[in-house]
Formats: structure tokens, sequence, C-alpha cells
């Protein structure tokens, strides 16, 4: 009767075979498809189930986890949403996440390896574990002002505001905004109504215009073509055309100033002048005279092109594009053709300019914070590199200082001195008939620089074709400029 | 631990040197092992507490000491009822079920947790009745080492064991549903409080029967009949044991919707009838005998039809009927290799995940390779039970011994093949593992059987008087070497 048992044995083997093998098709070849399937809760419930961290700017709360009675324990709330959507993002349970929700992901569900010694603690205490706050480098108010500006009146654009010194972002604003909330909503037909209609919204409300989008720097650009100019032999009293245009090297297209008017009265200007004046025929003479080569490694040393720079949410490269010919350098050296950049790397190029030449990394989070709100790490200023030697940052504050003068537009503040630089940019496929971009760069006080600002206005804002930098995006520079001033005292 | 390696012949201790040294009991190495599942589930519980209740509670040292408690009591027993008995057994099952209970305490704590965010009234602990099923097992476990001296007495009981046997697996399909009938199957017998699942019991008691009646009529099973494609088939009037036990598969199918005990009854039969006859024409014709029923079946129910479906793609009908298995693959697939750890997954969202579907809640929470090393403990259970079968020297003995590690290893392939998506699902418990009264009650007795039947196999030959030279006519040819 041996003989027959043996052979039930080894049934009995070949039984646990097959299991084994079936096992490690359903928990090995088949596991990522189940745990991903959308009916699969186990990864969403447990996201869910931990009170997430919040975040904050200045004591004041942006994002924050209250508890639910509902399947999904934690729900996230935006108490003043569309302001700060641009910086927290959403945080959906259908949508995935944006902005710091995403960026900092990890310490607000609290598996960040700084927060292991918590998750520790929690364990042998019984505290209910919980994720990490993060705190930004926001001024709440400068921020608000900053929105207000924009949306009050309906403009689409960006505003960023700096601390030069450490490269702290005080606001960084994107309009039109939208309100994350009902993203963050357990209802499933609430988010997906949201979802659709964010998408659908024109101009789109999603994208982060500060850091996501390029525009053409137009005249804003000339900072970097005279400081390139500044260090390759010209002085602000240089001369340069003042013809009202010029034909471009080696092309029929003749390239104009602003209304086809003349840089002053005589026929040459001086650097200082023209910048004041924002004279494209005179710097489309020094781009030519400065070469690619100088104004291309002027552009680096501010950070354009850079791709790894990451606020924590990451920042688009900007790039000045190809430039074939002189006739290309030459609208490339007033910030037309191929130049683009975001509002970011243009308040990064001003914040340069009052910090004495250095760049700093522009940065939102300020501190980590545990559970209970002690500090577990802190953000240190970093050093980028030096786009311009202190001397020649004095010089462009001095010329930037002239510009500011001869620049309309409301909000100027008494008794304080702005650095700024206009631009009106051109763009689309009939760039004349195009309402233009407005810009407006600027720091204050020109002496001793608290602030630096980035200011984008898309499509002429209100003004329509007549639109100008001036016109448009100064008054709410300035605005945000006497808010920062304000709250740094 | 293979069965192979076991020497040829009937015993392990061929009485070559009868003035040996005792032989050793093995109760040393079981102490040894039973310490060492102990330890394993005290760490598991220990797992358990952290994760689900972010501290250490005191509910750990209740249940580490009521563990300690039974299972020190077990082997006691063991020592003094069986002294011989195989040493690894008892620890196969004091793991499976200590795993079983730190299992179950999780899902009261996932339960409860639940329960007070609803805001509703805490559920019933189900680990306080489960330890008591486990008191109640382990009582019963030391009263059959206790009745039963000898395993071969229980062969004077053959027809009686049958036909008690018959009556507890046929009486949940001939009562009325109210006292039978719990969520779809008719397996129960409802007695007030209590709920009991007759079949279990009767599992034993049938393969009692079995063994005890193939043993008697083995030699009418091994007549040759006509031959057929180089096999010898059995007689036609002699496949009658055989249509019965098939009969009372498909009784047991319709009336009580019960396809694993069917299943399990069946494959039963027909391994002890392949066994005592050593003839593969059996397994053949029972095997196209349940194709048949199978087909049969079917056709003509709807509650076969839609298990069939369900197992064929879980997923068409993910809200509906196929919500328990495919709930159970996201478990594993969402474990993976590795598991989430212990009180660390979400095994409560399987609907049955104590009983029907514990092998999902622990793969979930210790993956594939958790659930590797639970398979080689119940191989090595069922394997031992198997060793057990071939070195005992009756054939009432080696039957009874195949029978029972042989229902082991079908039950689990049943069940974890159901909750895995190998075959269609059936409402099989994981022996030791699953909450559940009567099964794990009637498992140990069947371990007890089990260890009996390995004591009379290790135990050393009480002394005979030498027994006279065999006439020189008789003896075996020897083949002698020349130097």
């Amino acid at each position: 009767m041996n003989t027959p048992v043996r052979r039930i044995a080894i049934a009995v083997m070949a039984m646990i075979v097959l299991l084994l093998g079936n096992l490690t098709y359903v928990q090995v070849v088949k596991a990522g498809d189940y745990r991903n399937d959308p009916r699969n809760q186990r990864v969403l419930l447990a996201e869910y189930a931990r009170k997430r961290g919040q975040i904050s700017a200045d004591g004041q709360v942006l994002a924050r986890s209250v508890e639910t009675d509902d399947r999904l324990r934690f729900q996230r709330q935006y108490p003043d949403g569309p302001a700060y959507a641009s910086l927290t993002g959403y945080y959906s349970v259908l949508y995935s996440s944006s902005g710091i929700e995403r960026a900092q992901d990890s310490v607000l569900n609290g598996s960040d390896d700084r927060l292991f010694g918590r998750r520790l603690s929690d364990l042998i205490t019984g505290r209910d574990p919980s994720g990490g706050n993060v705190v930004l480098t926001i001024k709440p108010s400068v921020q608000q002002r900053a929105y207000e500006a924009m949306a009050d009146k309906k403009f689409a654009g960006s505003v960023v505001a700096l601390q030069p010194q450490t490269g702290e972002i005080l606001a960084m604003v994107s309009t039109p905004s939208f309100d994350p909330n009902p993203l963050a909503s357990h209802n499933t037909s609430t988010q997906q109504k949201a979802w659709t209609e964010y998408n659908e919204a024109d101009p789109p409300v999603l994208t982060n215009r500060a850091i996501s989008e390029t525009y053409p720097p137009g005249s804003t650009f000339k900072l970097i073509n005279a400081a390139a100019g500044l260090q390759n032999g010209f002085t602000p009293d240089s001369q340069l055309t003042a013809a009202p245009n010029i034909t471009l090297t080696g092309t029929n297209t003749t390239l104009e100033n602003f209304a086809g008017t003349a840089c002053g009265t005589s026929s040459t200007a001086s650097l200082r002048e023209a910048l004041a004046r924002s004279c494209n025929t005179a710097f489309a003479e020094m781009a030519a005279s400065v070469g690619e080569d100088a104004l291309r490694k002027q552009a680096e040393a501010f950070g354009i092109g850079s791709s790894d720079v990451s606020v924590p949410m990451r920042v688009v490269p900007s790039s000045i594009g190809d430039i074939p010919d002189t006739a290309a350098l030459q609208q490339s050296g007033i910030g037309q053709r191929d130049v683009r950049v975001t509002p970011m790397q243009n308040a990064m190029m001003v914040a340069a300019i009052a910090n004495r030449g250095q760049l700093m990394a522009p940065h939102l989070v300020k501190e980590i914070q545990g559970p209970e709100l002690d500090t577990i790490d802190t953000t240190s200023k970093d050093r980028l590199g030096q786009a311009v030697p202190a001397g020649v940052a004095a010089t462009l504050t001095d010329l930037m200082i002239g510009s500011e003068n001869r620049t309309q537009g409301g909000g100027k503040i008494t008794g304080v001195q702005i650095a700024s630089k206009t631009g009106t940019a051109e763009h689309g496929n009939d760039p004349k008939n195009t309402p233009p971009h407005a810009w407006y760069v600027a720091f204050a006080p020109a002496a001793n620089p608290v602030v630096a600002v980035a200011v984008l206005v898309e499509d002429g804002g209100n003004r329509s074709l007549e639109a100008t930098g001036g016109s448009v995006a100064a008054p709410i520079g300035r605005a945000v400029i006497a808010e920062a001033l304000r709250a740094a005292q | 631990m293979t069965v192979a390696d076991h020497p040829k012949g009937l015993g392990v201790q061929t009485p070559d040197k009868p003035t040996a040294a005792p032989l050793p009991t093995g109760r040393g190495i079981e102490l040894l092992l039973l310490a060492f599942a102990a330890v394993l589930v005290t760490g598991a519980l220990a797992l358990v507490e952290a994760n689900q209740e972010q501290q250490i509670t005191r509910s750990l040292l209740y249940l580490g000491a009521a563990y300690l408690a039974l299972f020190t009591v077990g082997h006691l027993a063991v020592r003094r009822f069986a002294p011989y008995a195989d040493p690894l057994i008892l620890p196969s099952v004091a793991l499976l079920n200590g795993l079983g209970l730190v299992m179950i305490h999780r899902l009261d704590l996932a339960r409860a947790d639940r329960a007070t965010l609803l805001g509703a009234e805490a559920p019933t602990s189900l680990i306080v009745r489960q330890v008591a099923w486990t008191t109640i097992g382990i009582a019963l476990f030391i009263g059959v080492l206790w009745l039963v001296r000898d395993h071969r007495t229980l062969a004077r009981y053959t027809y009686t064991a049958g036909f008690v046997g018959l009556i507890l697996l046929a009486l949940p399909g001939l009562l009325p549903s109210s006292l039978s009938e719990v969520n779809g199957a008719k397996i129960w017998l409802r007695l007030g409080v209590l709920s009991i699942q007759p079949g279990e019991f009767a599992k034993i008691l049938l393969i009692v029967f079995f063994a005890g009646f193939l043993v008697q009529k083995r030699d009418l099973f091994s007549t040759a009949g006509r031959r057929f494609l180089g096999m010898e088939l059995p007689r036609a009037r002699d496949l009658a044991p055989l249509l019965v036990a098939w009969g009372l598969s498909v009784g047991v199918l319709v009336l009580e919707r019960d396809l694993g005990t069917s299943l399990l009854f069946f494959g039963i039969v027909l391994v002890l009838l392949y066994i005592a006859t050593e003839r593969v024409s059996w397994m053949l014709i029972g095997l196209s005998f349940f194709v048949g029923g199978g087909v049969i079946a079917y056709q003509l129910f709807n509650h076969v039809r839609v298990r069939v479906h369900i197992w064929l793609d879980p997923f068409s009908d993910f809200n509906g009927s196929g919500y328990q298995i495919g709930q159970a693959l996201f478990g594993l697939g969402t474990g993976g290799v590795g598991g989430t750890g212990l009180g660390a997954g979400r095994p409560d969202l399987v609907p049955f995940a104590e009983s029907d579907f514990m092998w999902s809640s622990l793969g979930e929470e210790l993956g594939l390779i958790g659930l590797a090393a639970v398979l080689v403990v119940y191989l090595v259970l069922v394997t031992r039970g198997l060793r057990s079968a071939l070195a005992v020297r009756d054939s009432f003995g080696k039957l009874l011994a195949t029978g029972l590690s042989f229902a082991v290893a079908l039950q689990i392939f049943v069940v974890i093949g159901g909750v895995t998506k190998l075959i269609p699902l059936t409402g099989l418990t994981l022996p030791f593992l699953s909450y559940g009264g009567s099964s794990l009650v009637a498992n140990y007795a069947l371990v007890a059987l089990l260890l009996r039947i390995s004591n009379a196999a290790r135990a050393p030959l009480p002394r005979r008087p030498p027994q006279p030279q065999a006439p020189i006519a008789e003896a075996n040819t020897e083949l002698v070497q020349r130097p």
C-alpha cells in the first residue's frame, strides 16, 4: 500500500506548487494591474486615513485637512482658495495633485525621511500619525494685494515678488485663478464638474503662468543687453543711434522705435537716454555690437536657459532661441524674435541686479515643521552665481531709476525711489494688430532694495492695442512694491 | 521534508538491534518548535498592535498568555498519551492557529475602528470566540488522545462512524432552511446561539468509515474485471460504493449548495479507493464521474453556473457577484511580494475576510513571501501525516492517516485555489487559520488521530519472544559476494 501513498504525497506537492505558481501570477505578474485598478481603493484609503499636514505662510493657513464622517477620513480645505491656488495647487482624489501639494507631498503625508524620528515616537506614544507642515516664504498681504490688483481688473497674467538678498518668494500670482476646494471634494461629481469647468476655462486657469509659461520679454530684455554692453566697452554715456527706425542688417525689414519716434532730439543718444526712453534702434545697434556670444553668455548668467530651477515646483526654462544672423541678433537684443522668459525668470533678473549682481535661488518653502509645529528643517538661501559684477549692477540700477522716472502709469510711491524697466512685447502671427503683453520689472528702494517684482499682463490687459508696460503693468507692480515695503517694516 | 527520503519498508524501526538505547521520543524537539511558534505568533501580534493601535495594548498580554497556556496543555497531553507521536505536527498546527488568531484580532480592530468612525456600536469581538473555540478544540484533541489509545479500535466502529457521518452530512440539506441556512449555504445546524457545521465532523467520521470498509473489502475491489487499454477495470457490481459516494456528493451540492464539501468528500473517497486497491483505473472512473456530475450540475443549477462565471471573469460583475473575489484579488495584488505588513493593509475591505477569505487577508499583509511560508507549514503538516501512513504497520492505519492528511491537503487546495481564482470559489474554510468553530474543533480531532497513528508508527515494538528460525526452504535467497 505504500506506493500509492507515495504517489499521493507527490500529488499533494504538485498541488502546492500549482497554488504557489498561481499566487506568483496574482501577486507578481498581475499585482500592478490589481494595485492600480480604479476600483481598488486601498492605496487611496491609506492616503486619506492619515492627517495631512498644513500649508501656511506667516501664520496664515493656506491649506489644511479636516476630519469628515465619510469613507475618506480627512478632507482638504483651502480657506482662501483662488488667491493662493498658484502656490498650494490642489489635492484631489480623481485628479491627483499640483503645486506645493504635489512638490512637498512626502512631507505633507508624513513619509519624508526628516519626519522619521517623529513617526517612531508616534508608534511608542500612541499618537495618531500625521504629516508634517510646510511653511511658505509668502507674505500673505503681498500675495493678496498682487492677486487683487490682477483679478479686480480681470487681467490674465502673473506677478512674482522676490526678496532680492535671499531669493524668498514673497508673492507668486497667476490669474485668472481657480478654487481648489471643489477638486478636493470627496464627492465625485463635484470634482468632475469643477475639473471640466477649469479645463474649458478661457483664458486657462490651471496653468501657473509664473513658472510654467514663457512670454517674449520685450524691452525688459534690454537690461540684459545693457548688462552685456556695459561689460563690453559701453558706458552709460556711450552714444548710440537715435534714428526712429533702422533696416535690419542683410534684410529689407525695418525695426522702429515705439510709436516711430526718434530717441531724443539729437542724432545720437546715450545709453542712459536710450534705456530711459527704451529705444529699440539703439539697443538693436548695441546687440549687434556686443555680438551673439556676449549676449547669450550674459543671459545665461541671469539664469536664462537653466532647466534645473525648482521652487520646489519646476520652473520651465527660459530661452533666447536661435540667433542665425545679425538681423536676428538685433531683434533678440530688444527681447523679441525667439526670446521667451517666465515671469519668475524676469523677477530673478531684477532681483540679481538689486542684490549687487548676485543671483539667488528663488524658493517658496521657508521651513518644514513637525505635526506639533516644531521646526524640523529650514531652507537656507542659495547663491546661484554672480550675474553681473557689483559695479555693473549699480550702473544698471542707475539706468533703471532713469527709466522709472520716465515711466507713466499711476501708483507712484512718494518718498520711495523705484528702479524699473517696462516692456511692451509684441507676439502672435500679426504682431501689429495683436494686443501686446505688458511687462514691468522693478525693485525698491533703489538704494537698499527689499523687494523685486516682475509683473506680466497678457494681451494688453484692459487697454488692448494701446497697452504699454507703463500704463498697464506698472501700476500693479508699484502697488505690490508698496505693500511689500509696508510688510517689511 | 519529503516522503521519498523514507527508507522503503513498513516501519521506521526495523528491529535489528533490540538492545539499543531507548528511542528518542521527539518531545524535546516538539517543545522547542512550539516555543518557536509562540515567538513568531507573539511577534506578529506585536506588529499588528503597533500598526493598528499605534501602541502596544494589554490585549497582547491576554492573548499571548491564553495561547501559551493552550499549547502547553496540548504538549503535556501529547507527552502523556502519545509520547512517540510525530514532533512536527503539533508545532505546525500551533503556528497556523496562532497566525489565524492574530489575523482575526487584527480584523476585529479594523471593524471596531470603522464602527467608531461611523458612530455605530462596537461589533462583537470575534477573537474572544475564536480563543474559546481553540480551547474547546484543544480539549477535544486531548479527549481523542485519551479515549483512542490505539487507532485500530476505531476499525471496530466502521459502520457506526459511517452511519453517524452520513446523518451529519445530510442533516443540513434535509432540515428546513431556517435551521440550516447561513449566507446562502445550507451547511449549518443552528442550535440557538450556537451554529455548527456538521459537515466538518462528518468528514472525519466518513474517512474512518471508508478506511475500515475498504480494509475489510479490499480483496473484493481488487478483483480484476475486464482489461481495457492496458488497465484492469473493476467489475461493474463493485462500482456500487463509488456510485454511492458520487450520489452523496451530488446530493450535498444540490441540497446544501456546498461545492467545497462535495468536492472534498468525493476526492477523499477516490484517493482512499486508489490506495486500498492500488489501481489507477479507480481514479480515472471516479474522475469521469466527477466531470460528468460537474457538467450536469452546471446545466441544471443556476448557483453552479454563477460560480463558474465569477471564476472565469470576476470583474465583469464587480459590484455584484464578483465583488468578493475581485476585492480578494485587489488585496493580494496590493500586498505583492512583500505585503503591506501586518496591520498596515486593508484586508477588511473583503467580505468574510476572517473566514472564507482569510487567505487573501494574509496575502495582503504578508505578501507572497508570507503565503509561501504558510503553505510550507501546511506542507509539513500533510507530509508528516503521510509519513506516518507509510510508517504505520496496519492497513487500516495507513488508509486512515492518508485519508486524514489528504483531507487537509485537498481542503487547502480547494480554498486557496478558490480565493486566488485558480478554481471556482467554494465555501470552505482554511484549516486552523480561518475563523469558525466547527472547522477548528473538527480539525483538532483530526490532528489528534494523526498523532495517535504516528505514535503507533514510531513507538518501539513490544518485546516478542524470539521467533523460531525459519525453515531453510522458506528463507529468502541471499546474494553472497565473493571475497
